[in-house]
This record gives structure tokens, C-alpha cells and sequence, in this order.
């Protein structure tokens, strides 16, 4: 059923369709929306799951690695600085292999305060062990979060879906929300792997030393280096699953995509502009005014973040002229966080392009097509003038 | 408490295996032992990092019959919170949680959590043991360290602040049950434990749990040191059950009895020692006046 609504609620519809038994949420702006309609469907009895009302997003999250430990789907959503204080949790919950689900509607972070968007916040977190997929618009939001349970559930990694935040949480678009019969052909009910049960001793979590030691039976148990050797390699793994997953999700509901990366006019271009997010859709325009100029650009929008889809970024940039990466996020004293990731991706790569790095929207500022156009076009005409160092967009002072 | 257990009849299925990694002496090993056995086998336990951390045993052995979830240092409450919300969602209405934390787990780093799942009325039991000081971490002053003592960051001079009173912020939440206990009297921490498990809600324990290597005592006095401050008037075992409080076992034995004086408690341990008289008098006066309180003058 298409029905017009706001992305929060586009996240919250794929909640309620995933059968989550366990939700727990603290206020934070711009994900409120989200979870205060998560509170509607569990207290009008539309949805059967626990809603917990945490007094922190420490204890969100608390809440979720605990339900998960005991054998129960778990989501969460926050922002921002609220996705910070979560900070040893997120480890935490990636430590304990744990599929939870998180909605990070993306906020700049403080301070100085700011409630607009860009992408610092989950950025800043990319190396925390939890999966990250990026949404572009709301459909991608609702589809999203029912792939990302699968996928978290197939690879036992927590998934970070992350939409822009008022650009998608806060604005209305038409999109399909799918039968529940459908979503249930597609996600079955979680089993967990191991679960706290009593009568049945375990000790979950509990103190390693550095090197491996024998268990009850004599056997040798992973120690601390072996189990985050283990992460890594299912997070590599999780590349290949994600496209099962589509491919599942494809053959139930009939749309699907390329799994790592969407692109739009790019089979014949020469110079291509990539980017996480809704601004890919943006930069859309951007390509059409410069493709009547004759200009050979495409834009493409990153949907797996970590983790890194390196061999899909080496097949789709290898051999172009020029790669423009333009961001909503910066690791201060070096460089964008993505720019570097496709830098390093594209190391190995038959063909290197020139590749340029422009930093934007941070804070909320806004984001106009004549920048874009200028910027892009700059890069394409003119890339061997243009540094490594990142260009700024927007910038009035 | 209608029916006291006593050692004839205190069961005897252990749960926490011999030979695990608490220090001589240790008070907890006490309080976890009894505690264990009151909680049952039908349990799960949250456990934040504390000494009850390494007495469980380190990966991949562990020192506990009963399943246990090891959390953040933060998120103790909160995750037991976390516990019950999945068993609601999984129909499991029977299994107790048992939340299990140190004095800093508890009073410092672990309070918002605690309050907020007291404030949400989350049907857990939380358990404090309160030896008083970071003893895993080497003796660190805690919001729970009395006044005057030594510890590794009160150095000197002795823990300027008085103790923070943790059962009374966590009775200002209006919970059911709130309850003191001590480790050398067992028996009285497990009634209350067996109380709390037939009250719904938040319900709190805190327990005066001593310390020989944090507090510079011979291990064989732990439980002699446990007593002294009860019978000092110093730490008081009480219930605050439905809004109510009384006075239990060894403390309410003391109403209208000389009680001894908390002189010898403090000189009994090395970590009072930057003590003098005249602030010994000073502890001894107020417990003096908060007994007066407890029995009025007819």
C-alpha cells in the first residue's frame, strides 16, 4: 500500500513490519518522530513488542544488548550527540555480536549545538564494529530497515540504518509500505544463536586475558585477538550477504537495486561524483544541468559504508578521468572520512583517477545546486588544478 | 519477616562454584554464596564491572551456576531492564532478575540507570554489595566511602565527604521494597532476598560488605568487622517494605540496648586511621542522635 508520509514514520512502518519484540528510546531531535510512533503503535496495541522509555541513550542501548542477549529482536534510534553517549555501548554490542537495529537519523553534533543534519554522527562511529547502510529516500528507509535485520541476524552484526535527518526524517514522499505477510515471507522470526536461559549456565562477556586459554573440557577458546579477528572477518563476509539479502528481498518484493552503490548516468561518464545519503539525489540535478553542457559526470550515492565495499568502488571508479567525493562529515586535521576510504579503495586499481574531496552542509548549511554545479563542474574541467586537500563549499567567512 | 531462615534449613544447593577468584576473606564471596542460594536457579544476573567481575573467573571458565549477562560499568539497571523486556516479549513470566553491583556500580557511575529503572518500576532486584571504596580498581574513594577514611585517591588526610546514603535516594523513588544487610549476617540478607523475590517492582538491597585488603583488616575478621559496625549503630539493617521502616534482625536488637562504641570499629580497621578523637566523637555523637531518633524517649 503506497501511502505519503514522513521518512521517521517510513523507519517506524518497517519496525512495526519486523516484528521487533523489544524497543527502547530516549527523546533526541530529529529521530523523536520515529520512536514517539513506535509509542503509538505499541500502546494502541497495533504492534506486540516492549516499548521501554530509557532515561539515557546509554541505557537504550543498554536495553537493546541485554534483549538481544536474552533472544529478542531489538531497535533503537537516536542522533547526534546521542549516538556519542552510546559510544561504549555501540563497541559493546558489536563485541557481543549482537544483531540489533539502530535508525540513526543524522545530526551535526555539539558544540557548538546544532539540531541540523550532516553526518558526523555516524561517521564518527564507523569503527565500532556495527554495519552502516545509508538511505537516499524513504522507501529506501522502510526497505532498509527489513534488510537490515536480516542481514544483522545472518552475520550476528549490529546494523546502523542511517537517513538524513529533517532532508528525509522530517519531510513526506509516497512509498510503499509492504503486506505483512509479505514481510514475513522475507524475515523470519529471530533465533538466536545463544541466548541467557536458566538452567543453563553461561557467562556472557566476561574478562579475557591477552592470550587463549583452555575451557572446562580442555578445549582452547577463542581469546580476546581471535574473537575480534572473528568480528572483522563477518563484517567483510556481511559485504557478500547484503547482496543475498537483495536479492531475497527482490524476489519477495519486487524492487531491489544494486546493493553497494546507486548510480545515475555513470555508464558512460567520464568523471563521477559519489556521496552517502540524500545528496546523491541532489547532486541528480547537478549532473543534468552539467550533462547539457556536455559534460560526461555521473553521480553515484554509497549505500554500504562499513562495511567497505572496496571491490564494488574498484569495478565502479577504476578508469574514470576524475572521482569527486563531496561530504557531510570531516576527520579534523586530515581529510574526509569517505574520501580517504576511496582513496585507499582505489590504491590497488588498474587505473587510478584524480580524485577530489568536498567538504559541505555541515551544521545544516545549506546545500545549492549553483554550488554544486560550480564545484563539480570545477572538478571536471579543470581537475588537475584542484589538490588533495579538501575544497569547501558554502564557506561565507 | 514471618518465617526466619536458619541454618538447618538454608538450602543447600550451591551455585557459585568453589575455588573461584575472590581475595581471603572476602565479604562478597559471603553475600554472593547466600545470595545465590535466596535468588535460585530460575535466575539471570546482570553484573557490571566490579570485584564480583573477577570473582566469577575469567573467560572461558566461570565461577556461577546461573546464567549471567556482563555489562557496562553505566548500564547495570538498565540492562537488567533489558533482561525482563525480552522475557515479557518471550512469555517467560517466571525467571527472577537479579541486578548485581559494587558501591561505585552503584552509587556513582551506575545511578541514573538504577533511578531511572526504579522510576519506570522495572520488576528487578538490585543488589548492592557496598565494600565501601573502587576495591577492584585498588581502593578508590567512592560516594559510598565514610568520611575520614584512606583510600588510594584520599591518600592523607582521609575522605573529606560524608558517606552518600544510597537505600534512602533509591526509598525516595517510592518503590516497595528497600533493604539493608550486612555480610556477617547471612541469614538476614537471605530473608530479604526471598522477600524480594514475591514483591513486583524495583527492589533494592544494600549490602555492608568488609573488605580485608581495601580496608586493613586480617581476612579472619571479616565477618567480626561486619558485626562491629552493627552493633556500633554505625550500619543499621533495615526494610523499608510498602513505605515503611523498621529496624531488623541484630539492629533491631539493639533498640533500647547499650550499643558499642564505633571507636573500636574504626581502630579495628587501618583505613581509619587519620582519624582522631575528637571526629570519632563527632561519628559517635551522631550515631547517638540517629538511635535517639529510632526510640524515643517514652
Amino acid at each position: 500500500m503506497h501511502i505519503i508520509e514522513s521518512g521517521n514514520v517510513a523507519a517506524a512502518s518497517g519496525v512495526k513490519l519486523a516484528r521487533v519484540q523489544v524497543i527502547a528510546a530516549y527523546p533526541i531531535t530529529p529521530q523523536t518522530p520515529l520512536t514517539e510512533r513506535l509509542s503509538e503503535f505499541v500502546d494502541s496495541g497495533e504492534m506486540d513488542a516492549e516499548y521501554i522509555p530509557v532515561e539515557s541513550e546509554h541505557s537504550a542501548l543498554a536495553v537493546c544488548i541485554a534483549a538481544a542477549s536474552t533472544g529478542a529482536r531489538a531497535f533503537t534510534a537516536t542522533s547526534a550527540n546521542g549516538l556519542l553517549y552510546m559510544n561504549e555501548q555501540l563497541h559493546w554490542a558489536a563485541g557481543a555480536r549482537l544483531p540489533i537495529v539502530m535508525c540513526v537519523v543524522n545530526r551535526g553534533i555539539g558544540a557548538p549545538w546544532t539540531v541540523w543534519n550532516d553526518h558526523q554522527d555516524a561517521i564518527s562511529q564507523r569503527d565500532t564494529g556495527w554495519i552502516q547502510l545509508y538511505c537516499a529516500d524513504h522507501q529506501q528507509i522502510i526497505d532498509t530497515v527489513l534488510k537490515a535485520f536480516y542481514l544483522a541476524e545472518t552475520v550476528s552484526v549490529p546494523v546502523m540504518v542511517c537517513y538524513d535527518g529533517y532532508i528525509l526524517s522530517h519531510t513526506y514522499m509516497p512509498f510503499d509500505v509492504p503486506d505483512q505477510a509479505a514481510v514475513d515471507k522475507f524475515l523470519p522470526p529471530f533465533t538466536p544463536a545463544y541466548a541467557l536461559t536458566p538452567g543453563q549456565p553461561a557467562n556472557l562477556n566476561t574478562v579475557t586475558l591477552p592470550d587463549i586459554r583452555p575451557d572446562v573440557r580442555g578445549n582452547m577458546a577463542p581469546g580476546y585477538m581471535e574473537i575480534r579477528q572473528n568480528l572483522h572477518a563477518d563484517m567483510r563476509d556481511a559485504i557478500d550477504v547484503l547482496a543475498d539479502v537483495n536479492k531475497k528481498f527482490e524476489t519477495v518484493f519486487g524492487r531491489n537495486g544494486d546493493p553497494y552503490i546507486e548510480s545515475y548516468q555513470c555508464e558512460d561518464a567520464e568523471f563521477v561524483a559519489i556521496c552517502l545519503g540524500s545528496l546523491s539525489y541532489h547532486l541528480r540535478d547537478v549532473v543534468d544541468i552539467l550533462r547539457s553542457q556536455n559534460i560526461s559526470v555521473g553521480v553515484m550515492g554509497l549505500r554500504l559504508y562499513r562495511p567497505f565495499p572496496d571491490q564494488a568502488i574498484i569495478d565502479a571508479l577504476s578508469g574514470r578521468k576524475g572521482v569527486i567525493v563531496f561530504e557531510k562529515a570531516l576527520s579534523y586535521g586530515n581529510q574526509g572520512a569517505l574520501y580517504g576510504d576511496i582513496k585507499a579503495a582505489l590504491y590497488p586499481a588498474a587505473a587510478r583517477p584524480v580524485i577530489h574531496n568536498y567538504i559541505l552542509g555541515l551544521g545544516g548549511r545549506e546545500i545549492k545546486t549553483d554550488q554544486l554545479v560550480e564545484a563539480l563542474k570545477n572538478s571536471c574541467t579543470q581537475a588537475d588544478a584542484i589538490g588533495d586537500a579538501p575544497q569547501w563549499i558554502g564557506l561565507k567567512l | 519477616m514471618t518465617e526466619k531462615t536458619t541454618i538447618l534449613n538454608l538450602p543447600e544447593d550451591e551455585l557459585v562454584h568453589p575455588g573461584n577468584r575472590a581475595c581471603a576473606g572476602c565479604g562478597l564471596s559471603i553475600v554472593y554464596r547466600i545470595g545465590l542460594k535466596a535468588l535460585g536457579r530460575n535466575t539471570i544476573l546482570v553484573v557490571p564491572p566490579s570485584c564480583l567481575t573477577v570473582l566469577q573467573g575469567l573467560y572461558p571458565i566461570a565461577a556461577t551456576q546461573l546464567p549471567c549477562l556482563n555489562v557496562t560499568f553505566a548500564s547495570t539497571a538498565a540492562a537488567a531492564t533489558g533482561v525482563l523486556g525480552a522475557l515479557r516479549a518471550l512469555k517467560n513470566k517466571d525467571t527472577t532478575v537479579a541486578a548485581w553491583a559494587g558501591d561505585g556500580g552503584t552509587s556513582d557511575i551506575g545511578l541514573q540507570a538504577l533511578s531511572g529503572a526504579c522510576e519506570r518500576g522495572e520488576d528487578l532486584i538490585f543488589i548492592c554489595y557496598d565494600n565501601e571504596a573502587y576495591m577492584n580498581t585498588g581502593v578508590q574513594r567512592s560516594g559510598t566511602t565514610p568520611q575520614g577514611v584512606i583510600t588510594t585517591t584520599t591518600p592523607f588526610s582521609g575522605k573529606a565527604q560524608i558517606k552518600k546514603d544510597v537505600p534512602a535516594i533509591i526509598a525516595a523513588h517510592g518503590i516497595d521494597y528497600v533493604a539493608t544487610a550486612s555480610a556477617a549476617y547471612p541469614l538476614d540478607l537471605y530473608d530479604k532476598i526471598v522477600k524480594a523475590k514475591t514483591i513486583k517492582g524495583p527492589k533494592y538491597i544494600h549490602v555492608h560488605t568488609p573488605c580485608p585488603a581495601g580496608w586493613g583488616f586480617e581476612p579472619r575478621y571479616t565477618v567480626k568487622l561486619g558485626k562491629m559496625a552493627v552493633e556500633s549503630g554505625l550500619f543499621d539493617l533495615y526494610e523499608i517494605e510498602n513505605h515503611t521502616f523498621r529496624l531488623t534482625g541484630a539492629s533491631e536488637k539493639l533498640l533500647g540496648k547499650k550499643r558499642k562504641p564505633v571507636a573500636d570499629y574504626f581502630k579495628a580497621q587501618a583505613r581509619f586511621r587519620a582519624l582522631d578523637d575528637a571526629k570519632i566523637a563527632a561519628v559517635q555523637q551522631e550515631i547517638d542522635e540517629k538511635w535517639a531518633a529510632y526510640s524515643p524517649p517514652a
